[in-house]
């Protein structure tokens, strides 16, 4: 094999694409996977992060609803650093239809997942937040996953396994031989430098990007891209998932996730030349802050951190050119048999709960392909970081008597933690002190996760994630990362990147106290740091 | 309630800029780095703790209390009820034994009060420190304020009486110490307050304030002592009665440490409880009344702010009051905490950062050199007279050795 020969190549770096780089890896294949921004930058990371029990599925789509719950106890045992076992709750409030529940628990119990009626006031002691006038609450087995540790452990474990991962590479081209797709020509964002890569198969796991990916190869998908947008609160108002029983609607699930709680979604087709510059409205703003209040009273009063929105793939199935019929389930394609192109998969629709079963259906085809006979062990062993259960077990075994910043640290990155040995006190200073993020932590991100600028440092470490959206830490970051590339000036306009996107999520939300921040790190920025 | 109506918060952790003052103006930060310093231990803190309590941080306890960040923070945010209240929350560690006797003040005056002489021969022996300090790290250093034979509410019993005749009455929260220790400042708060044509009478059982227990992890104690001691007050409220103290921190403890910490609704007293600097000096200011001193009194006094006066608000009225007495250089000296913080310094792994963070004070007394110091706290006063060999004297007491 030469250099740029691969056994397959995976276009997309979400959740999907590093999921299929790890499976691909551990069967043995050479793999070589390209993104073209950095991981986890379209649907994996703006997301609710909501490790669904699939109750919100069982009624619609038992098969969905079943695939959730099977994949929300492999991520609970495999990922167990990335996961929060909150439980969850389907509340019924007055203006709900009570008779909705008996239809849903039976769905759900169908479904394999487990769903206990709770009395109201019940519901109201397991979680203080909810809205007290509920007239009914079924207990399921939700909790949270933080989509880019998910995302970053995947990839760092396909790497673990021999794969190699080019971020900011776009794939510009397919070379293609006849009938037959051989490898991509690509270029680099940063180097801006062209290359050739070739493999058996290609596949193409781009999310909503992977439907001009597809045209590219010549085969057309017929995606959807419906944009979700979502409210990220200051701190954690509820410590369960809270959804509403009810066929799934709009702004109806607020999810716990590390220090804050986010209310989502809602659900608007936009068209494709959107997909790489979304945007809040403020008639999101008001339905998310609306709705959500019906769910936790107290988000009416929460200070607000910043808006988001994602883009759904979803795929219209095949027998329906009018896309009409939209299925939210896994989508996997063998172009071989679909569109006569060989050595050309997609992987898509789905849902982040089910990246490791898309990923194995990925790979289960590809190794049919290469005609490799080994068996996907992905749902038993655990991610890079997962060896043990608990954070807490992680952090006392590490340090005597941890620090918040080691706790937290812990937290982020379970098992992996040992490796920050860096206990000076420069190292152990801190970074972003919203989420306790040490010197050592973030030094460690940068030499082992792929991280050439500050938003995607942000994505690895929760850096500028909290209150204060980048006020105290972005400059020390950049600080950081200007010594470990020896170059001031890049960190110095990479500065300027990170502080726009953040504030760019603040935008939507800008009035009261993320006024009054927004104000005064512009002050700091502005007049004394004059950046 | 219109959703994001008051753009501000409910949640007042939230509005924290993270401007990081109330870091700089923390006394414990330059001297303890196992401090995470206010703003971390507070707000930002708040958020990790919200999401699991396993984020608690021991080292919250080096917290002194003194409430400095408080005042000095531009956005409102109450960061050190922040920091008590996830210590009372979430520190599942008990009070030791020396916690519960330091901050059993009540108790151990009653205890300790019939046996005065033999008890202040003792705790002043050097043998008893010792013995004090390598069996319940109790620092060394440190003497006990010595306890008095004869209790200020015995006194006051015995002079009912005459102050009934006055005709304006006012109630009078002593504390602990002036009841135990020092009834000499009961005596001339009377003594001022009868030369204002005013009587002074006791209230019906107060209790210890509480502080001391809050500090140390006895809120259960501490609140029930606030119950009664709210209960009391409104007694006296009731039948129309100003209630006067003399100890800053008793002050600010039961009317912002009662409903912010430990959730006692002080709401029907708070505003009748006033410092007597205060009520004396709005007496004088509206001309209700007038003091006449002696002619022949000087004195060059330097006079320290205590940090919950400062929080008050109210360390004005203390200080142009000594300004009124002909014959007094007043020197007001720098803002800065003292370092004893009640039973905080007495501990022995809290003495050396205690001692530090009042070095700059001790230091500019030196320089000052006054006849002696003043200052409204009784706690202030052990840690000043101990670190700079001054005396220190109370306003109240100035006032009515000044008075002819």
């Amino acid at each position: 094999m030469k250099r740029n020969d691969y056994d397959v190549i995976i276009v997309g770096g979400g959740i999907t694409g590093a999921g299929t780089a790890r499976d691909c890896a551990m069967r043995g294949l050479k793999v070589l996977l390209v993104e073209r921004h950095d991981i986890a930058t379209g649907a994996t990371g703006r997301n609710h992060g909501l490790l669904h029990s699939g109750a919100r599925y069982a009624v619609t789509d038992q098969e969905s609803a079943n695939e959730c719950i099977r994949e929300n106890m492999i991520l609970r045992r495999i990922a167990s650093h990335c996961v929060d076992e909150t439980d969850g709750l389907f509340i019924t409030l007055p203006e709900d239809d009570l008779n909705y529940q008996a239809k849903f628990v039976e769905s759900c119990l169908a479904a394999g997942i487990s769903a206990e009626i709770l009395d109201p006031k019940e519901a109201l002691r397991m979680e203080p937040s909810v809205n007290p006038d509920l007239i009914g609450a079924v207990k399921v087995p939700d909790g949270s996953v933080d989509p880019f540790r998910l995302c970053a452990a995947n990839m760092l474990d396909a790497k673990l396994h021999g794969a190699q991962v080019l971020l900011y590479t776009e794939v510009t081209e397919f070379i293609k031989e006849g009938d037959m797709v051989k490898g991509i020509r690509t270029f680099n964002h940063q180097t801006h430098q062209s290359a050739e890569y070739y493999a058996a198969i290609t596949v193409n796991a781009a999310g909503i990007w992977g439907h001009h990916v597809a045209e590219m190869a010549g085969v057309p998908i017929g995606m959807y891209p419906a944009k979700g947008a979502l409210l990220i609160f200051a701190h954690r108002v509820n410590d369960v998932v809270i959804n509403r029983c009810r066929k799934p609607a709009n702004a109806d699930i607020l999810v716990p996730g590390d220090t804050v709680c986010v209310i989502g979604t809602t659900s608007t087709k936009i068209p494709f030349e959107e997909c790489d510059n979304v945007r809040v409205t403020p008639d999101e703003v008001n339905l998310l802050i609306e709705e959500g209040a019906k769910l936790a009273p107290a988000l009416a009063s929460t200070r607000i951190l910043r808006a988001y929105a994602g883009v759904r793939p979803l795929v219209s199935a095949d027998n329906d050119p009018t896309g009409r019929n939209i299925s939210r389930g896994i989508v996997c394609l063998d172009h071989e048999t679909r569109d006569g192109v060989k050595g050309f998969i997609s992987i898509t629709g789905g849902k982040l709960m089910t990246y490791r079963l898309m990923a194995e259906m990925a790979t289960d085809l590809v190794c049919r392909k290469l005609h490799v006979d080994k068996a996907c062990e992905t749902a038993t062993l655990p991610l890079p970081g997962s060896e043990r259960k608990s954070f807490k077990e992680v952090a006392e075994q590490i340090w005597e008597n941890p620090t918040t910043a080691q706790k937290a640290t812990a937290g982020r990155l379970g098992t992996g933690a040992a490796r920050i040995k860096d206990t000076s006190p420069l190292g152990q200073s801190l970074i972003c002190e919203c989420e306790e993020v040490s010197v050592g932590e973030i030094d460690a991100a940068i030499q082992r996760l792929d991280v050439s600028n500050l938003v995607d440092l942000r994505r690895r470490t929760r850096v500028g994630m909290g209150t204060c959206q980048g006020e105290l830490c972005g400059c020390r970051a950049a600080g950081l990362l200007a010594r470990a590339h020896g170059c001031t000036e890049r960190a110095r306009a990479d500065l300027k990147d990170f502080m726009t996107e953040r504030w760019k999520g603040m935008y939507p939300i800008g009035w009261g106290d993320a006024l009054r921040e927004a104000e005064y790190t512009q002050w700091v920025y502005k007049h004394v740091l004059g950046v | 309630m219109t959703l994001q109506e008051y753009t501000a918060s409910a949640h007042n952790f939230e509005e924290c800029m993270k401007c990081t003052i109330c870091t700089a103006y923390c006394p414990v930060v330059p001297v303890n780095p196992r401090y995470p310093g206010p703003k971390q231990a507070g707000p930002d803190g708040e958020r990790l703790r919200l999401k699991d309590p396993y984020f608690f941080n021991k080292a919250l306890k080096y917290c002194l209390n003194c409430k400095r960040c408080e005042v000095v923070c531009p956005s409102g945010v109450k960061v050190a009820d922040i920091i008590q209240a996830a210590r009372i929350k979430y520190d599942r560690s008990k009070p030791k034994i020396r916690d519960r006797m330091l901050a059993g003040t009540d108790f151990m005056g009653t205890l300790a009060r019939p046996f005065a002489p033999i008890v202040n021969g003792m705790t002043g022996l050097g043998a008893t420190k010792a013995v004090l300090d390598a069996t319940l790290a109790i620092d060394r250093h440190r003497t006990f304020p010595k306890y008095s034979a004869h209790g200020f509410e015995g006194w006051l019993k015995r002079h009912a009486r005459e102050q009934a005749k006055f005709e304006r009455q006012v109630a009078y929260f002593h504390g602990c110490y002036v009841n135990y220790n020092f009834p000499q400042l009961g005596k001339d708060l009377v003594k001022v307050l009868n030369a204002l044509g005013v009587g002074v009478q006791l209230l019906e059982g107060e209790k210890c304030c509480g502080v001391a227990m809050i500090s140390n992890g006895m809120t259960r104690e501490a609140t029930r002592h606030a119950q009664h001691n709210v209960s009391v007050l409104q007694k006296a409220v009731d039948k129309g009665l100003t209630v006067v103290t003399t100890s800053s921190t008793c002050t600010f403890t039961i009317r912002d440490e009662y409903p912010e910490l430990l959730k006692v609704d002080n709401a029907g007293v708070r505003d009748a409880l006033v410092l007597a600097t205060r009520y004396i000096y709005q007496a004088l200011e509206s001309g209700a009344a007038t003091l006449r001193f002696r002619e022949d009194y000087h004195a060059r006094i330097a006079y320290h702010t205590p940090c919950h006066l400062e929080k008050l608000g109210w360390g004005l009225f203390s200080q142009e009051l000594l300004k009124m007495i002909p014959g007094v250089e007043f020197i007001l000296l720098d803002s800065n905490c003292c370092g004893i913080a009640g039973t905080y310094g007495f501990k022995k792994e809290n003495y050396e950062a205690s001692q530090a963070i009042g070095k700059p004070l001790f230091d500019q007394v030196e320089a000052v050199n006054p006849d002696f110091i003043a200052c409204d706290c009784e706690t202030c006063k052990w840690q000043l007279e101990m670190s700079t060999g001054y005396t220190v004297k109370h306003p109240i007491s100035i006032l009515a050795e000044a008075l002819a």
